[in-house]
Parts: C-alpha cells; structure tokens; sequence
C-alpha cells in the first residue's frame, strides 16, 4: 500500500529562483491574517446548500416530476418552519423518529405538500434525534470513504498515470451519453485526467439537477448520475489501458457542499473549487461563497479529490502582466483555506495560466517567472498549468507555436496537471485532429526537454529572478491592503480591491439561504468532517 | 476597382498558380486506401492536381490528412455580396472610450428575466464579467455600469428600478416559450415602458432569447431583438452605436444632460 501512488508527484521542487524565506514567510502569515476572520464567519453560519448536502449525504435524492429535488423540498419546508438556524438535522430527524414518515423521501414528499409540520426538539429528545441524525448521515461519509479506498485500490490494481505532468483533457457536448464515448477516446488518445464542461450557468442553479442529461448550454450537468455514468466509462477504459483515468468536474457556485458531495459519493477524483471565483466571476454573495467552500473542501478532504483553483479567470479579464500578484495572492488565500479545511498539499492544485499577450517584448520570460515564481512557494502542491485562451485567435497555426511554448513553461517549470491547448480555442469545440495534435505538441515538448528544469536556473540578479520577486512583492502589498480595510478580505472584496468587480458582503445571489447559526445548532455532517480535520 | 483584377485564383508562390492547402479527417483507418480516398475528396473538392503530403493514423478508426494542391475554381471578386452589420463591432476598449467622450458618464444597464422564467443563463452570459463564447460580460465594460436583476422579475418592478437607476438601456432575457410567454411577456413589458416614460426618455429596450427572431423588434414593441449566439461585445456595440454614436451624430441631445 503506498498511498503516494494516488497522488500526482509534485515535481522536483527546485530552488531555482532566489526567494527570500523571509519575505516567503511573511506572504503566508498575511494570507493567513486575510484569512482567518472569514474561516470564523464560515464557522458561524451556514446555508441551505450545506444543510441540503447534509441530506443528501443522509441518501436523500432524487426530485419531483418538476426537477425540483427533495432536498430543496424538505430543508425549504423546514426552512419555514423553524428556519435553518439549529441546522435542518434536528427537526428533520425528529420528525422521523416521531413516525411522520417511513424515511426522508416520504418525508420531502409530505413536506412539498405541506402535510408536515417541523419543529426543534428539546430537552432529551435531543439526544435521541441527534443520534438518529449522525447515524444516518454517518452513512454516506462511510460511502464517501469506501470511494477513496475503492480509487487506491484501483490505482494499485491498474497502475497510475505513468508521469507528470497529468494530462488534462475537456470534453463539453452537453449530452453525456456523447460526453462518455469522447472521454473515453481522449483517454486513449493519452489523457490522464477528463474534465467535463458544465452548462453555462449551473453555477447560479440554486439546486443540482437530477439524473442524466442529453441537453446543455455549451456543457454537460453535472449530475449525481452523469457523475456516476462517466466514472463507469472511464473505469472500464483504465482497466482496458491499465492505468488509472481521473475524471473532473466543477464545485463552484451556489450549491458547491452537494456537489462535493455528490463527486465524493460517484469517486470523481479532482473538483474545481475555488475561494473566490463565485464572489468575483458569478456575483454570488461573499458569505455564501464562503460557507459553502469550507464544507465543501472537507468534503472533498475527506473524499481524497484534488482541487483545481480558478486563477486562471483573474488572467483572462486583466491583464496577465498588471495582474499576475493577483494569482500569487489568490494561490495563497486558496492554499490558507484549504488547509484550514483539511486538505493536504498533494491535494491542492493550485492555478495558474500563459495569457500574457504574446506580442509583449520578453513575454515568454515574464510567464517563465511567474509560473518559477508558483512552484516554489507552493513546492509540494501538484499546480494545475492553463493554456492561452485570451491570445488565441483564429490563426491556428500561430495557436499551435503559443501552446508549444505554453507546453515549454509547464516542462521547464515541473508542473502537476497540465490543461492541454488546442490551437482551435476560440474556433470550435476541439476535433479529433485538435486533440491529437495538441498531443503531439505535448509529447514532443515533454520529451524533448521534460528535464530541462535540471539544468535551467536563471541568474540570480537577472530578468527571470527579477520579476519572480516582484510579483511576489506587489502580492505581499496586496495582502497588506486587504488586512488593513476594517473588516479585512470581505471589505476588499467590496471596494474592488481586486481590481475586477466591487462585490459588497450584503449584494450578490444566494444571500437569502445563509443564516447564523444559533448556540443549539447542530449539523453531525460538520462534525464528522471536522473531526477530519 | 481599375486595374484591380475581378478574376482571381488563390496565390501560393506564383501568380495563378491556385494553390490551397486543406487538412480533414475520414472515419477510416490509416492505409494506401485511405490516402486515395483521402486525394480522392480534393479531387471532388477541385483540387487537380492534388498532394497528399501527411497521412496519420489518430486512434484505430480515423486517419487525418494535409493536402496540397491547386484548385481549378475561380473567384468573381466583383460578384461577392456580404451582409454587413448595421453597426461597427467594437472592440472594449473602443466602447470604453467611446462613452466616456460621447456621453462624459457611465452608460447604464438593467437586465432580468421577467415573467416567471427561471433561466438566468442568457441574461448571465451576456451581463455576468465571466461572459460567453470568450468574451467578457458587459460588466467587464468599465464604462457601463450593471445592474442585473436576476430572475423572475415582475414588469412593474423592473419598470420602476429603471426608473430609479436611470437605465439608458433595459436588457430582458426570455428562454422559456411555452404557450408563446416569452411574446407575451415582451409586449406587456414594452407597453409598461411606453406608459411609464415620455416617448423621448424611454430607455431602450432590447430583449433576447435562443427562440426569438431578429425580425420581430416591431412588433413586439421593443428597439432590438438578439437571437442565439448573441455574445456581450454585439450587444455592448449595439448599445455604443445607438445611446452614444447615433445620437451625437443627430445632435440629439444626451436624455439626462441636467
């Protein structure tokens, strides 16, 4: 058993650059003072989709002939009621050791139709009903761990992906029954990690859809069984490859905790969960983003997933030159709250992206620093490399030199996952050609100069080591102004700080299904997962 | 046009020589067979003579082609009609700059989806910064400020938060068609802004939908229809073209200059 076989070897963390460990330091302790009020605000509330996953780990699933699912059903009944304060646990499972119902679905079925009235019990009923709520809940983290056993069972069983970086291939038809066979060529093809494409927008549904799914806007749904049909193609393509195919999906947006959930439930193997994307991309409101991503990533802790972070997305709407301190501060502000969540280096893919506009003089040496600059603060951390996408136009073929190079960064510079370009972005949804000769664009960069990072240090004083401190230090200031507004990151986030939108704490969706929790609140998923921790 | 020639064939390295260069895929495994079948398409395509210079085997069932060769077609330059945009493609920071000088404020933006339509993707992808198709929202547009109402908005309460954010412009999405909602909800919109303003100081009212058709502005009562694959930069264009470009050059005064 060697549970390192699971897990994408960071590359040799090189001391290439000239970091000062000081100033390495004081960037982490500031992301942690930035960080820390928000880990308490998450601690005090909690929101319908975290009370939703709980039921859903509690095996509630499903939805009514409408698509509304019975988690939505059951904790808006109980929302009602007695409101979401104490956690829905205690009055949903007092309701069912009353006898109000056989199990939860009957009981989200009586609750839709209003045939149900809910209430907090006390006294020592409370034990009982608590009782009865982590029994039932324990369920599903239990299945949540038999998933993680079952994935390093396998990868023992089929071998692993034979090298790093990991390569990560997109499929997006918006019908999965389209979506599994395309994986499952692009896995042969050579992939190491499928990630399928969500419809636009799910990240605003303030539900998850039920069952498979043939339409989508410009993706696929992700579903509980979407989740589950694609891990079923992959599997039987890894036992036919013999080594073991990672399949992603997207955590993001308002109902993150169930999706988490839900990806550990179906063994998916990485999520993109990012502290920040919903807030600043979506217009979801802060303190939603922020419940929902702590209980999320113990979630995603417990069920062995890696993270993919959206940095990415700071690049494509600023510029990468101008904005490339925002990255470094998103990395560490990501990497503070997911440890504080419970997941461990090899768990944080970390993002980063090659958008520097390729007509800037030295850009290649600008992107080589930058991404120098993301290995060696986060040395054990796999790091998830993101092709061009802002400078891609319909010239194909200058396209495929912009992905060699952006290929050349990611060898020189050992990163973790790398997100295959295809030199028709920006064109079409790739083709089978696309995908096979942005694979020979990788095949022949990596073993060309896989190990050009043995030999490659930038001077000490020169361009490369230059600018790595720079970035770093204009993060540091960045960091410092968040902690110096009155109430920190949430205020920073309010008056732009982050140079894209100003997204007050009291604005944005979903605010409405957040609540502080009272002193009986009581949520036995939270505290199994804490436990965790 | 004199002295430009109206006939033409594609150039490679000598005048009239037609050549092209094409590459596809066929849904066949790699072999001799392939490769004729694959000069065989360039034929029927009228390439003659045709070049098959790469022929690879991409998994066990397609085989991907490059072909050289020249064409036999010419082009009559003086018979291409092309459809142009009734107004210029903008660039962000072109729109930026455009109503910073043309209008010396910010221009605002309302958008929702009335009625009872759920499907907030459509106003999303056009108003949220992560936008669509790869172009960024109209948030993303320093000069246009956003306000978006998300869904299921009531006319009446749309009407008055335009009203109370001075909207120039009022963005209504509609994906939901059952039973014709989405026209019907158009026009009872439209009729609200047509009673709630003065003709001069409506804002203007654009309306989209994959189910919608361009034709149908008129009728519905509303300035602009947007149908699928609409993306942010065609609408933040339009908005250019009409609160700030047409109306400077009609020396129509700016609605709200008090």
């Amino acid at each position: 058993m060697s549970p390192a076989r699971s897990r994408p070897r960071p590359a040799q963390p090189s001391a290439a650059l000239p970091l000062d460990a000081v100033t390495v330091r004081k960037a982490r302790s500031l992301a942690r003072q930035a960080g820390r009020p928000i880990v308490r605000l998450a601690q005090q509330h909690t929101t319908v989709s975290v009370e939703r996953a709980t039921l859903r780990l509690a095996g509630l699933g499903g939805a009514d002939p409408d698509g509304t699912p019975w988690v939505n059903h059951l904790v808006d009944a109980v929302r009602a009621d007695t409101g979401i304060e104490d956690g829905v646990a205690l009055p949903v499972w007092d309701s069912l050791t009353r006898g109000d119902a056989a199990d939860l679905e009957e009981l989200a079925r009586k609750a839709a139709v209003g045939s149900v009235r809910f209430r907090i019990p006390s006294g020592r009923e409370t034990t009982r009903v608590r009782s009865a709520a982590r029994k039932a809940v324990g369920v599903g983290v239990r299945r949540i761990d038999a998933r993680r056993r079952e994935r390093e069972r396998l990868i023992r069983r089929w071998g692993d992906a034979p090298r790093t970086p990991w390569i990560y291939l997109i499929v997006a038809t918006g019908d999965i029954y389209e979506d599994m066979p395309q994986a499952q060529a692009a896995a042969r093809e050579g992939a190491d990690v499928i990630a399928v494409i969500r419809s636009t927008g799910q990240s605003l549904l303030d539900y998850v859809p039920e069952g498979a799914t043939r339409e989508g806007f410009a993706g696929t749904y992700a579903t509980q069984e979407n989740f589950r049909l694609m891990r079923a193609a992959l599997d039987e393509t890894s036992a036919e490859l013999g080594r073991y195919v990672r399949l992603t999906n997207y955590a993001s947006g308002l109902c993150m905790p169930e999706i988490a959930s839900l990806a550990g439930l179906e063994r998916l193997d990485m999520m993109l969960n990012d502290s920040m994307y919903g807030i600043l991309f979506r217009d979801i409101n802060p303190v939603r983003t922020f419940v929902d991503q702590r209980f999320s990533r113990q979630v995603h802790a417990r069920a062995g997933i890696i993270i993919n972070t959206g940095e990415d997305n700071y690049l494509t709407t600023a510029d990468a030159v101008e904005a490339a301190h925002t990255v470094t501060v998103s990395q560490l502000l990501n990497e503070y709250f997911a440890k504080e969540a419970g997941l461990a280096d090899w768990q944080l893919g970390l993002g980063h992206a090659f958008e520097i506009n390729p007509d800037v003089p030295d850009s290649f040496r600008l992107e080589l620093a930058h991404a120098l600059l993301a290995r060696q603060l986060f040395p054990h951390a796999p790091l998830k490399w993101m092709p061009p996408t802002r400078h891609m136009t319909g010239d194909v073929f200058r396209g495929y030199l912009l992905d060699g190079f952006f290929n050349l960064v990611g060898a020189m510079t050992g990163q973790g996952i790398l997100l295959v370009g295809m030199m028709t972005e920006a064109v079409v949804t790739p083709w089978l050609s696309d995908r096979d000769l942005a694979l020979q664009n990788v095949r022949y960069v990596m073993n060309a100069c896989g190990n050009l990072h043995e030999d490659f240090r930038p001077t000490p004083d020169g361009f490369i080591a230059t600018r790595a401190n720079q970035v770093l230090s204009e993060g540091i200031e960045l960091l410092q102004q968040i902690i110096d507004h009155d109430r920190g990151l949430l205020d920073a986030i309010a008056d732009g700080t982050f140079g894209l939108m100003k997204r007050p704490a009291d604005g944005g969706r979903g605010l409405d299904g957040v609540a502080r929790k009272a002193d009986g609140y009581y949520n036995p998923a939270s505290e199994l997962l804490e436990a965790t921790t | 046009m004199s002295g430009d020639p109206a006939i033409l064939r594609p150039y490679g390295d000598t005048t009239g020589d037609g050549m092209v260069q094409l590459s596809f895929t066929l849904p066949m495994p790699h072999s001799k067979i392939a490769e004729g079948a694959a000069a065989q398409l360039a034929a029927k395509m009228g390439m003659d003579p045709a070049m098959v210079v790469h022929a690879k085997a991409m998994g066990p069932q397609h085989t991907f082609f490059v072909v050289y060769g020249a064409v036999s077609h010419l082009v009559d330059v003086s018979s291409v009609r092309v459809v142009e945009h009734d107004y210029p493609l903008l660039s962000p920071k072109e729109i930026n700059l455009a109503v910073r000088k043309g209008l010396r404020r910010r221009l605002t933006v309302i958008g929702g989806c009335i009625g009872t339509d759920a499907h907030t993707v459509g106003i999303d992808a056009i108003l949220n910064i992560k936008g669509f198709a790869g172009e960024k929202g109209l948030e993303y547009y320093r000069e246009l400020r956003v306000v978006n109402l998300g869904a299921q908005i009531s006319v009446p309460h749309l009407v008055a938060r335009a009203q109370a954010e001075k909207a120039d412009a009022v963005l209504v999405s509609q994906v939901v068609t059952q039973r014709d909602t989405h026209l019907l909800n158009i026009k009872e919109m439209s009729a609200a802004f047509r009673e709630a303003y003065p003709a001069d100081r409506r804002p203007l009212l654009i309306v989209g939908g994959p189910r919608f058709d361009e034709a149908m502005a008129d009728s519905l009562g509303v300035d602009r229809v947007f149908a699928r694959g609409t993306t942010p930069g065609l609408v933040a264009s339009y908005l250019v073209d009409e609160l700030v470009t047409r109306r400077l050059a009609g020396n129509d005064p700016d609605r709200r200059s008090a």
